[in-house]
């Protein structure tokens, strides 16, 4: 047995972060702006499964106590009530941790809110590798899971302008929604770009002659981190960000793999049932035959321990998306 | 101090009364200890909810489960089932004190490339039964092993280990229906009652009460007893003996926050409670005064 006793990286599993330094970011996006949206509209209520100081649900329910409801640790339920809710004409936001809301409760999703087409918005907390927590809270294959379900809207936001203005635009939705949160101080990148969200839009956030990388939630940032470093080694790196994972922009995604350009898909969530073979089955089902270079989580149960040595032992890091590219342009 | 023995402690020929509470005791306040320094690594931790545990798992490793230290998967071992993974802090302590795992091994806790993970996970560790992390899945579990244990005619125990914030599952009180469905004397599940969940107290993110009456009208034989309080934990435990051979058992421990540190007893109730760098040197002296005492 070995007890290793060099400097330590803790895994700090609640708090972890994955902010670079020095980077801008606004407090609980998510939940100032569930509670603006319920100051205009009375039908908006808000849930969560003993996990409301998680997700940022406690800025909604100490703004709008009563139209908070505590549902204790109890997802299905969680999700079970949140569809009767909607169902006598409340807009309800239910959140709990990724994992729960998709492993637990896929059944309660699934059946009492897609398949009637309710108005039910689920917020999953620590999507894709934002814990160093381990496999049972790192959603790892969230989207995978959701994917196959009829009528369900996916949103994978970069940053919290992506999330201040998805919340209004996901309660317009008609039918039930899933929202892949970052919660806590989220980083503010996006309006320094010509962007607005709109829900099944994919925005081009930077042009490139040599690469474009497409990319979703909070591997947009690191796309757009990249991208920079890129131009540094003389290659232009367009961005094309994918907030909306489904419906797909099957239009904005058919224009990129037309191109002569190396594309790269960029996901926080495993290789398997994501944003990359969201965009390679677009590609191949419209007789678009070409190659992609898919950085993505490993098909894997992924380890516990620091964030930022998860990201760079996974090829999240920007260093290893870098150089990712530069290898795949034999560079 | 390393438990080597596999005898069953609580066995009449075994040691006086005093001792064990003794014995106990002593284990309880080392793991105490041990908590400290692991949260002190980390900065941070499940420290109030491993400190309020310690008694519980102190009685459950020192006295009650038959392990054989040295080979954490001799077939006949008593299984104990960590559901809650964020104990993993409490339970490292444990294993230390019964010698399952090194002492000089904790100082890893948290770390990159350490055996001993925040979130307990059996892939992991030595003596970790079971991954948890996602709560509510323990006593199904235990139900199984339980149920397979007595198919294939292997005496051992399972023993589940489970919050009060686990009581919100559905999935808990499935499994409870079963396992009295299915006789499992076998069972044991132990419930500590620390009043605290994620959003806050217990009470005010789901009314759980009456705890003792629910398990008694799903088929178990219940006590109820105070968690941090020693001899109490004993008689508790020794009294599963005059349960129905073919009942499930349950010790629900009604156990203090921070037990044994008054600078954290006193504190803010948290799931995830803040402790500031000086504080860690005070916390240990208060519980040495507090063993003097
Ligand atoms: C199925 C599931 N839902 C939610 C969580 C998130 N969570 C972690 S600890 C916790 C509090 C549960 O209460 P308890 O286990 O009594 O925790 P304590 O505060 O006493 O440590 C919650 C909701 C989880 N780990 N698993
Ligand atoms: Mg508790």
């Amino acid at each position: 047995m070995s007890t290793p006793t060099r400097k330590r990286l803790t895994t700090s599993a609640m708090i972890a972060s994955f902010v670079d330094e020095g980077q801008r970011t606004t407090p609980a996006p998510f939940g100032h702006a569930l509670s603006r949206l319920a100051e205009e509209r009375p039908e908006i209520v808000g849930l969560t499964a003993d996990l409301g100081k998680y997700t940022d649900m406690h800025v909604f329910a100490q703004d709008h106590p009563d139209r908070f409801f505590q549902m204790g640790m109890s997802e299905q339920l969680l999700l079970g009530a949140a569809a009767g809710m909607a169902e006598v004409g409340l807009v309800p936001f239910a959140s709990t941790y990724s994992v729960f809301a998709t492993r637990r409760a896929y059944d309660f999703l699934c059946l009492d809110a897609a398949e009637p087409g309710l108005n039910v918005n689920i917020v999953g907390g620590l999507p894709g590798l934002t814990t160093g927590y381990g496999p049972s809270h790192q959603a790892t294959e969230d989207i995978a899971i959701l994917r196959g379900m009829p009528g369900l809207t996916i949103v994978d936001p970069c940053d919290s302008v992506d999330i201040e203005q998805a919340v209004p635009a996901l309660a317009e939705v008609a039918g039930p929604t899933y929202l892949r949160l970052l919660r806590g101080k989220v980083p503010t990148v996006l309006d320094e770009y010509d962007y607005t969200f709109e829900v099944g839009r994919a925005a081009e956030l930077r042009t490139g002659r040599d690469v474009t990388l497409v990319s979703s939630g909070l591997m947009t940032m690191r796309a757009l981190s990249a991208a920079e470093r890129l131009a540094e080694h003389r290659v232009d790196v367009g961005v094309l960000h994918v907030p909306t994972i489904k419906p797909l922009d099957t239009e904005a995604v058919l224009r990129v793999g037309r191109s002569d350009r190396l594309v790269v898909t960029v996901e926080n969530h495993s290789v398997v049932g994501g944003l990359g073979e969201a965009v390679a089955s677009c590609l191949a089902f419209n007789g678009v035959g070409r190659d992609l270079v898919p950085v993505a989580l490993p098909d894997e149960f992924l380890a516990a321990g620091a964030l930022p040595t998860l990201h760079d032992r996974y090829g999240l890091s920007t260093d290893r998306l870098v150089r990712r590219v530069l290898d795949a342009l034999e560079v | 101090m390393t438990a080597t023995q596999d005898v069953d402690r609580a066995a009449p020929a075994g040691p006086s009364f005093e001792d064990r509470v003794r014995r106990v005791a002593d284990a309880a306040h080392r793991m105490r200890h041990h908590v400290l320094n692991m949260g002190e690594v980390q900065g941070q931790g499940y420290v109030g909810q491993a400190l309020g545990v310690a008694d519980v798992l102190a009685v459950a490793y020192q006295d009650q489960l038959r392990l054989r230290p040295a080979d954490p998967h001799w077939d006949e071992r008593d299984r104990f089932l960590l559901s809650i993974g964020h104990y993993a802090i409490a339970l490292y302590a444990a294993l230390a004190e019964a010698g399952v795992i090194p002492v000089e091994e904790l100082e890893t806790y948290g770390s990159d490339e350490s055996r001993l993970p925040m979130s307990g996970m059996a892939s992991y560790t030595p003596g970790m039964e079971i991954s948890g992390g996602s709560l509510g899945h323990g006593l199904g579990v235990g139900v199984g092993m339980a149920l397979g244990l007595r198919h294939r005619g292997v005496a051992s125990r399972v023993v589940n280990l489970l919050s009060d914030g686990e009581l919100d599952e559905g999935s808990t009180w499935e499994a409870a229906m079963g396992a009295a469905h299915h006789r499992l004397g076998n069972l044991t599940a132990v419930v500590d009652m620390n009043a605290l969940q994620a959003d806050g107290p217990t009470a005010g993110v789901l009314a759980i009460e009456p705890v003792e009456r629910k398990w008694e009208a799903f088929g178990w034989h219940t006590v109820r007893v105070d968690g941090n309080d020693v001899p109490a934990l004993l008689r508790a435990f020794d009294s599963l003996a005059e349960a129905d051979a073919d009942t499930p058992r349950v010790v629900i421990c009604d156990t203090r926050i921070g037990s044994g540190v008054p600078l954290l007893e006193t504190r803010e109730k948290a799931h995830f409670m803040r402790i500031d760098e000086h504080e860690w040197q005070i916390a240990r002296d208060q519980l040495d005064q507090g063993a003097q005492r």
